[in-house]
């Protein structure tokens, strides 16, 4: 009567995929930009309206492209291992997405600045060709422009280590 | 004793009216649907249609069309550029998968990745058929419910 079992196997197959649902993050959308080349760009300096930031400055090591905002909250989350991950030596560029200048500026200066420069992409279209869509985002990208990984989420050592360390430390030494 | 039944019968009234309020409310608040478009009656009927089959990747479950937030509004105002600029529908699905992949269609194309979501009702319905066939070609060869023989 091995007919019987057909629908019991069906069963557990579906019982299988929406038990393994349960555990999926439905926010973590893989980046198609993995792999490729980092969108380049050209942006004013926040903390140098006169100056730019862009992929030019970027070149040449590794380094984070990190999205912020002070209306983000997790941004502040995230902040305290950002200036840790600075001070280590890690270069960070921001990307100061849909922000005001002034509250940036504020938030820096009160904050502390992780940051190498930050560039300023007031009306979103950079942060479109990076596939933003929610700050804290954190892409880690190699000496030649190419996007290593991305982060959707406040960065934490844990996930320092675990998804972003590997990448570098598999070119050259630590970072 | 009729005090309270009648006290019990305006309670149940006023909350009626709040939930009707309440949903008329929410109503509204959903129809508030964005202005902006063309003034070209075809180039914004062409708009209307993309925009609600391109997802909100922040809410997920909202089209840009219907998402409140702001930057669904930039994916909007990105479609208008470039459809000013000439793109077709489907190159401008191609653009937005390129940068947030293809969950941002909500007709993504079909290719290795998709191709399972894409058949899975024909294999369903193809599934179902085959065994709805055998069932009933079996049943075929049995004699009738004595009930109904009678």
């Amino acid at each position: 009567m091995w007919r019987y079992a057909i629908p019991v196997v069906l069963l557990l197959v579906l019982g299988a995929f929406f038990y393994r649902g349960l555990y999926l993050n439905p926010t973590f959308v893989e980046s198609p930009l993995i792999g490729k080349p980092a969108p380049e760009f050209t942006l004013p300096d926040l903390e140098n309206p006169e100056g730019t930031v862009g992929t030019e400055d970027i070149a040449g090591r590794y380094a984070l492209l990190n999205v912020w905002a002070t209306w983000c909250v997790e941004c502040r989350h995230e902040h305290d291992f950002l200036l840790s991950l600075a001070e280590s030596g890690m270069p960070i560029y921001g990307l100061n997405w849909k922000d005001e200048r002034d509250k940036a500026l504020e938030w820096l200066e009160v904050l502390g600045d992780p940051y190498v420069a930050s560039a300023v992409d007031e009306i979103g279209d950079v942060a479109i060709d990076y596939g933003v869509y929610g700050a804290p985002e954190t892409f880690l990208i190699g000496p030649d422009l190419t996007i290593l990984a991305k982060h959707i989420g406040p960065l934490s050592t844990a996930i320092w280590e675990a998804r972003f360390a590997p990448l570098i430390e598999s070119h050259h030494g630590a970072p | 004793m009729p005090a309270l039944t009648r006290l019990r019968a305006l309670a149940r009234g006023a909350s009626t009216l709040a939930m009707a309020a309440l949903l008329a409310l929410g109503a509204a608040l959903h129809a508030q649907e964005i202005v902006e478009g063309f003034e070209d009656p075809a180039l914004d009927a062409r708009y209307r249609d993309l925009i609600h089959e391109i997802r909100c990747m922040k809410c997920q479950n909202q089209s840009i069309a219907e998402s409140p937030i702001d930057q669904a509004a930039d994916i909007r105002r990105l479609v208008r550029v470039l459809m000013v600029d000439g793109l077709s529908d489907a190159e401008i699905r191609a653009y937005l998968a390129e940068r947030y992949g293809d969950f941002i269609n909500y007709r993504p194309p079909f290719k290795p990745s998709t191709w399972l979501l894409w058949s899975a009702p024909v294999i369903l319905l193809a599934g179902g058929a085959f065994v709805f066939a055998r069932v009933l070609r079996e049943r075929m060869g049995q004699p009738l419910d004595e009930d109904i023989d009678r």
